[in-house]
């Protein structure tokens, strides 16, 4: 299971001879699609350094067609010459943005803590609890996926505000936690069905119990899957709007409100617009481009069998 | 989407002598804090129904006695089964947090689906009866919403068309792969607030939007992306399509990789070549991988409404509406939990039927090949 998915070795990138014309075609359309996709990006990158003229005539080319400008990360407290200043915007955004982070980052660990053991005990013990079987059980866990957030939104709005939890940063990594369950029991059952049984018969034998079997041997071995399904749900909550749009107001807003917040207010002022968007997907490129491989290994379990 | 368990179960067999006395502690501690939970629930029951003021402030004690009650329900497993028990408690913790956090909630929504209830009004909830349903019947927007969700899920075809074509070009011989595996991959890993601002409100801006520039270039007089029904849709539907292509690029490139070389070797020499090869060997054999891929889409694409909410608040008139989106607004601007939620739960029922039939077929049309 530590199998590579994708076969980088010098043998499989040696380009074989043959079909010139076919390869030029596949690399025009390798990269007109590269670029509708970095594009966007790096378009608001540079809108973050365009000064209001700039915006109106579209300008493209930093140094170019404009003279980049700090006024979009001025806005936001984070150009070089306000850093060190007291801005109350960036205060703001550093709220933000640590709010989205400690809601990610603890709704990932406590999805993947609960997800692993439920996908390690349903892959190696047959349970019965009334008339549902592994196989049922299974079902239930990944039929979550189906539930719309819409219909635990409002029930969990009412439910909130009755205990307290309205507006508060538990609340939103309890739901995000519950988003992401399904995701990372399929990726984990994929990862234990692949490890072989007897690694645990024999640690039975020489006396480990079953939770130490568990943690001792089976978990160092999963662990790629399970930082794996890490950081899928990383992304997945990083990015969540819609509950937090819904279940918070002033302390617990994440990143996604703020960025939407600001679309509406008083005419855009895109600069800073651009700042804000750029530095909320900012943590996200990096983790896409550093930890490509085990994004590509969590979306790839349950493809290939 | 099958969910068969593939790795051989794990055998074994324990003797456990547990006494009677653990036994006991065991039931003791299931049953007293439940006792505790009950109580708890009760005194707060009776204080809402205002029977007496036993000064709590919210629901919290209860929520507090709930959770003391699940971890003795979890610890008693051990105590009374002994091995067995910890097995039990692989499973057991999960399932009580799904449980507690949809079913419990699902049924309050069933509860609150039937009643007026303002929350900004003092009035609290009103149980009205059949008159949300007869409202949803007679509401244009809500089944516009439906119709809308019908245009957004056929659009997957395109999307996985699109996939395919991009998972087979980096399947081939080429250099750079990485740099475009990782180029494809970003579009997926950005929130889709950012994407609506980046793509919705900035790129396609009328005025001075590079997307608009170029339209404007290729002979498009006006270009306005948000003004008729059809193009705004068509925007939203590129711009998910935008970010969720590559997802089912992953999943069939992780596909294709999987299929064995000396298949396709063989097809080559037995003089099958491109498009034919593509058609009676590649594509069958990606059937099984194609139908999870689409089906996973088709469930992210149901819960669509980030996109829409910001960049066109369902307009013009209804035509971007998902109905998510819809519900959203509903309850934004009127504060009506109650028929809201009975909106989306006419929704779930409609996705549970409509996924449960899908997956029958597709079980059905993948199932003899594979």
């Amino acid at each position: 299971m530590n199998a590579q998915i994708f076969h980088d070795t010098a043998a499989d990138l040696a380009p074989r001879k043959g079909g010139t014309l076919g390869k030029v075609g596949i690399y025009t359309v390798l990269i007109i699609w590269a670029f509708i996709c970095l594009f966007p990006i790096y378009w608001t990158a540079t809108t973050s350094f365009k000064i209001a003229p700039n915006v109106m005539q579209g300008a493209m080319i930093p140094w170019v067609d404009y003279q980049p400008d700090w006024k979009g990360w001025r806005a936001i407290g984070l150009s070089p010459d306000t850093i060190g200043t007291d801005s109350t915007v960036r205060d703001e955004f550093l709220k933000r943005f640590g709010n989205s982070a400690i809601v990610a980052f603890s709704a990932s660990v406590l999805a993947v803590a609960l997800g692993s053991l439920a996908a390690y005990g349903l892959s190696r013990f047959s349970y019965k609890w009334a008339w549902m079987r592994n196989n049922d059980i299974s079902f239930f866990f990944l039929s979550q996926l189906i539930l719309p957030p819409v219909v635990l939104a409002l029930p969990f709005l009412v439910l909130y505000r009755e205990v307290d939890l309205l507006d508060s940063r538990i609340g939103l990594i309890l739901l995000y936690a519950l988003s992401v369950l399904p995701i990372v029991i399929w990726i984990m059952k994929d990862q234990f069905a692949a490890i072989p049984t007897e690694l645990e018969e024999a640690a039975l034998v020489d006396g480990l119990s079953i939770w130490g079997a568990f943690l001792t041997i089976i978990l160092p071995i999963a662990l790629p899957g399970m930082v794996a399904a890490f950081i899928l749900s990383l992304v997945l909550t990083w990015n969540e709007y819609f509950f937090a749009a819904l279940l918070t107001s002033t302390h617990a807003t994440t990143l996604p409100v703020m960025v939407a917040s600001q679309t509406g207010s008083q005419g855009i002022s895109w600069w800073s617009m651009a700042a804000i968007s750029f530095a909320a997907i900012l943590p996200l490129i990096v983790i896409g481009i550093v930890l490509e491989r085990y994004i590509i290994k969590g979306m790839a379990a349950g493809a290939v069998k | 989407m099958s969910v068969m368990s593939s790795g051989d179960l794990l055998h074994v067999v324990t003797n456990d002598n547990i006494s009677d006395g653990r036994k006991r502690l065991g039931r003791l501690l299931v049953w007293g804090s439940a006792g505790l939970l009950l109580l708890v629930a009760l005194l707060q029951t009776l204080q809402v129904l205002g029977w007496r003021d036993f000064g709590f402030a919210n629901w919290r004690p209860t929520l507090y006695a709930y959770v003391g009650w699940a971890i003795a329900l979890c610890w008693a497993q051990v105590l009374i089964r002994g091995e067995a028990g910890k097995r039990v408690l692989f499973v057991l913790p999960a399932a009580l947090f799904v449980i507690s956090l949809t079913v419990f909630p699902l049924l309050f929504g069933l509860l609150i689906a039937f009643s007026d209830w303002n929350l900004s009004s003092p009035d609290g909830r009103q149980f009205n009866g059949l008159d949300n349903v007869r409202q949803m019947w007679a509401d244009p927007f809500f089944w516009n919403a439906m119709l809308n969700m019908v245009w957004y899920t056929l659009a997957i075809i395109v999307e996985y068309a699109i996939a395919f074509g991009l998972a087979l070009m980096l399947n081939a011989q080429i250099r750079a792969r990485k740099f475009f595996r990782v180029a494809f991959l970003l579009p997926l890993m950005l929130s889709p607030v950012a994407v609506s601002w980046m793509i919705g409100k900035s790129m396609l801006e009328v005025r001075f939007g590079p997307i608009a520039r170029l339209a404007r270039w290729l002979g498009w007089e006006n270009p306005s992306f948000f003004s008729s029904p059809e193009l705004a849709k068509l925007a939203i539907m590129l711009m998910d399509a935008w970010t969720f292509i590559p997802f089912m690029m992953i999943m069939i490139l992780a596909g294709l990789q999987a299929i064995p070389k000396e298949l396709t070797e063989a097809a080559r020499v037995d003089g099958a070549t491109g498009w034919k090869a593509f058609w009676e060997i590649t594509f069958p054999l990606m059937l099984p991988v194609s139908i999870t891929a689409i089906l996973i889409r088709i469930i992210f694409k149901l819960k669509l409404a980030d996109i829409v909410i910001n960049v066109t608040s369902g307009g013009p008139g209804g035509a971007t509406d998902t109905v998510t989106s819809f519900i959203f607004r509903e309850y934004r601007d009127r504060s009506n939990v109650g028929y809201g939620t009975l909106l989306a739960m006419v929704y779930l029922v409609a996705i549970i039927i409509f996924m449960t039939l899908l997956m029958k077929f597709a079980d059905r049309y993948a199932r003899p090949r594979q």
